[in-house]
């Protein structure tokens, strides 16, 4: 245990700050994530990888001479069709089956997406250098790398993009009405073949730019998506289904959260810590559900 | 009747089958010596995979081409037997098997990475078949009283108390303060008990001690301690992800700190990702092309390198240079021991005691080789941004004088 935490107050501030800017790029993920776990029933264990892909986009941008940050831009186009083309090779086989099937045609997908990028672009760590610099607060006491807020705010900015959509436009309304009840939709005229397709291509568009952002403020890698999809359902589970300012509290308090472990536990403890909490809000929403039940009985 | 002769002619068959199956994979064919080796040519160790086989395939075709190996009077070549372990423990075990009691394969070079490595030295082990290896560098490889195992390479303790040594050196002898962060895996764990030896043996004081996740791609809060304890040393270990993403993080807070000292820089091409960020960085290295030691196969380094450079098209990192040793260590105990017997081999690897153009070689009892010193380069960049790497230590090897304390950001 150490409190240096709390002894330097400039290092609580450090530690919220990073937590935050961290939890909205995550959240980004997790909300692509809830999307289409809301409108299918599909929970997608090949989520960070096509997060990593997003990142290997802006990455050949980079290599090419292109700054990376116009990678937030190309990597949803072209991540948009490989969602799509993924939804028509597999997904629509075991859409309307159950969880279990789904999640070990993804799984299967995960695997192959992370051989081929290996295939394709070798195994080595990489990364797209911005070169934005770094903001300095409370007379340097504080730093923030301008690539993090960069992400952070184009993270918030695509959020806000798709919550408008989803609540303006037809194939929005047409997403929400197959999410709260795809039979009913279909009955209405809704084509809901199509809304799927678009739902898992709006999925790993999200997942395109959140590739880009992580390729400039961290580092890529072809066999390091799973953390990325294992964080993105923590923060669904704690937020739950169809919650979009939900996902965005629980991502941004998942990530002060795992600062603060970091500093007060040890880094060893920086994960651990995180399921720990994920095991005990599971704990006690189960407890709270069967009070519930007995309350019914 | 009729159905004996059926039985005798199928198990006669059999046999026939087998003991040609058997011949056409022994260890020694005709003129041929051939060897059994895993190697991650796929999955997450693929890199560095490729560069441990391009080094094995260039020390065979050298050995080869200058006289091949003279056993018995009579000359015979090497070859190798390669199988894709997948960067996967479980596969190159059974892959040791396979070449071992199906291909018949009787010495073997090492996988790449102590992980793999320590999955198959128990097979080796069992069957006796002596295995030289170039890429596992992990203390407990050595520990378990293996008789058959031999490293060219030095110890992952010794990594990086080099660089410890040499900060209290410039500290006028005295104690300095080190902050440590390293990944909690095999390799990291024994280079972070190396630097903990020497922390103890030059009085000196560790301040931060955190083991960094294996999915590691965020050091922030490391350094943001970092930057409040103002540490004179900070060593970083955690592959080449941690060699980037220290580079990255320490460059974006400006993190200043007066020596840092990591290990894979020259995996990660940290120059050439990083350019001039990664100025002034310590990088602990089995080897180096300017070292001046020599061999008759590869001539020195500066050969070697070239030669390399020629045949695979990029400069080869040292894990190529000490995939190609271990061939040359091979070729040294064939013709000591005159013999293509296992035990013979043996006690000639045992008592190896030979320079290459890597380095000196001399196993120590649990296998490692105690008689070549790790290096420590700087990276060091010119007004253009062009960046190289320049051994600093020891001073015996120096080409260039350490850079200490490193310039502060403000001032670069």
């Amino acid at each position: 245990m150490d409190f240096m935490v709390f002894q330097y107050p400039m290092i609580s501030v450090q530690a919220c700050l990073d937590g935050i800017l961290l939890g909205i790029l995550f959240a980004l993920i997790a909300y692509g994530m809830a999307l289409q776990w809301g409108v299918m029933n599909i929970i997608n264990i090949a989520q960070g990888d096509l997060v990593i892909l997003g990142g290997y986009i802006a990455y050949f941008m980079y290599l090419y001479g292109i700054h990376p940050a116009w990678g937030v831009i190309v990597a949803p186009v072209i991540m948009f069709f490989v969602g799509i083309a993924i939804y028509k090779l597999v997904i629509n086989k075991v859409v309307d089956r159950d969880l279990f099937i789904s999640i070990l045609a993804t799984f299967g997908i995960s695997i192959l997406f992370m051989q081929l990028m290996n295939f394709a672009f070798g195994a080595d760590v990489v990364l797209a250098n911005s070169g934005y610099g770094t903001t300095m607060l409370f007379n340097n006491n504080v730093v923030l790398p301008n690539s993090k807020i960069f992400s952070a705010f184009i993270s918030i900015l695509f959020a806000i993009c798709l919550v408008i959509y989803m609540k303006k436009s037809k194939l929005g309304r047409a997403i929400r009405a197959t999410a709260q009840n795809a039979r009913a939709a279909k009955i209405l005229g809704v084509d809901t073949e199509k809304v799927y397709a678009a739902t898992f291509g709006i999925n790993a568009a999200l997942c395109g730019v959140a590739g880009a952002l992580i390729s400039i403020t961290f580092t890529i890698h072809p066999y390091m998506g799973l953390p990325y999809t294992i964080r993105s359902f923590m923060i669904v589970i704690v937020a739950g289904l169809g919650n979009l300012p939900g996902v965005a509290m629980s991502g941004m308090g998942l990530g002060v959260f795992e600062e603060f472990a970091d500093y007060i536990l040890g880094t060893e403890f920086r994960i651990g810590s995180v399921f720990l909490l994920l095991v005990l809000i599971l704990v006690y929403r189960r407890f709270k559900l069967s009070r519930k039940r007995e309350y019914l009985k | 009747m009729k159905l004996s002769k059926i039985i005798l002619s199928f198990v006669s068959a059999l046999v026939i089958l087998f003991s040609t199956s058997v011949v056409s994979f022994a260890k020694v064919v005709g003129d041929k010596i051939i060897l059994g080796a895993a190697i991650s040519l796929t999955g997450k160790y693929s890199s560095n995979g490729v560069h441990t086989q391009n080094g094995y395939n260039m020390a065979v075709d050298r050995i080869n081409s200058m006289g091949g190996v003279k056993v018995g009077g009579k000359t015979y070549k090497f070859d190798i037997i390669y199988y894709d372990d997948e960067s996967n423990p479980k596969r190159a075990a059974q892959l040791a098997e396979r070449l071992i009691s199906q291909d018949g394969v009787e010495f073997m070079l090492g996988p790449y990475s102590s992980g793999l490595t320590k999955a198959i030295a128990p097979v080796t082990e069992k069957y006796g078949v002596p295995m030289v290896e170039a890429n596992g560098a992990s203390r407990s490889l050595f520990t378990k009283g293996y008789k058959y195992l031999f490293a060219v390479l030095a110890p992952a303790n010794l990594y990086l108390d080099v660089a410890i040594d040499l900060a209290v050196e410039k500290n006028n002898g005295k104690g300095v303060t080190v902050a440590m962060a390293f990944e909690q895996d095999a390799f990291s764990q024994d280079v972070r008990l190396g630097v903990l030896d020497a922390i103890k043996r030059t009085g000196s004081k560790k301040v931060i001690d955190d083991k960094l996740p294996k999915e590691l791609n965020d050091m922030a809060a490391t350094l943001v301690k970092v930057k409040q304890m103002k540490p004179d040393v900070l060593v970083v270990s955690g592959h080449t992800k941690g060699a980037l993403t220290a580079i990255r993080q320490i460059s974006e807070m400006k993190v200043d700190v007066p020596m840092l000292a990591m290990t894979h820089c020259d995996a990660a091409k940290l120059s050439k990702q990083h350019g001039k960020n990664s100025q002034y960085a310590l990088c602990a290295s089995q080897w180096h092309k300017t070292l001046t030691y020599k061999d008759d196969f590869f001539k020195d380094g500066m050969t070697y390198d070239a030669d390399f450079t020629k045949e695979f098209g990029y400069a080869p990192p040292y894990q190529a240079a000490e995939s190609s040793a271990a061939l040359l260590v091979f070729k040294d105990a064939f013709e000591r021991a005159d013999s293509f017997d296992q035990k013979k081999v043996r006690d000639a690897l045992a008592a190896t005691n030979m320079q290459t153009f890597y380095g000196n070689i001399k196993f120590a009892p649990g296998g490692q080789n105690v008689d070549k010193p790790m290096v420590l380069f700087q990276v060091m960049c010119d007004d253009g941004g062009k960046c190289e790497n320049k051994v600093v230590a020891p001073t015996k090897w120096a080409s260039a004088k350490l850079i200490h304390p490193i310039p502060s950001w403000s001032e670069r």
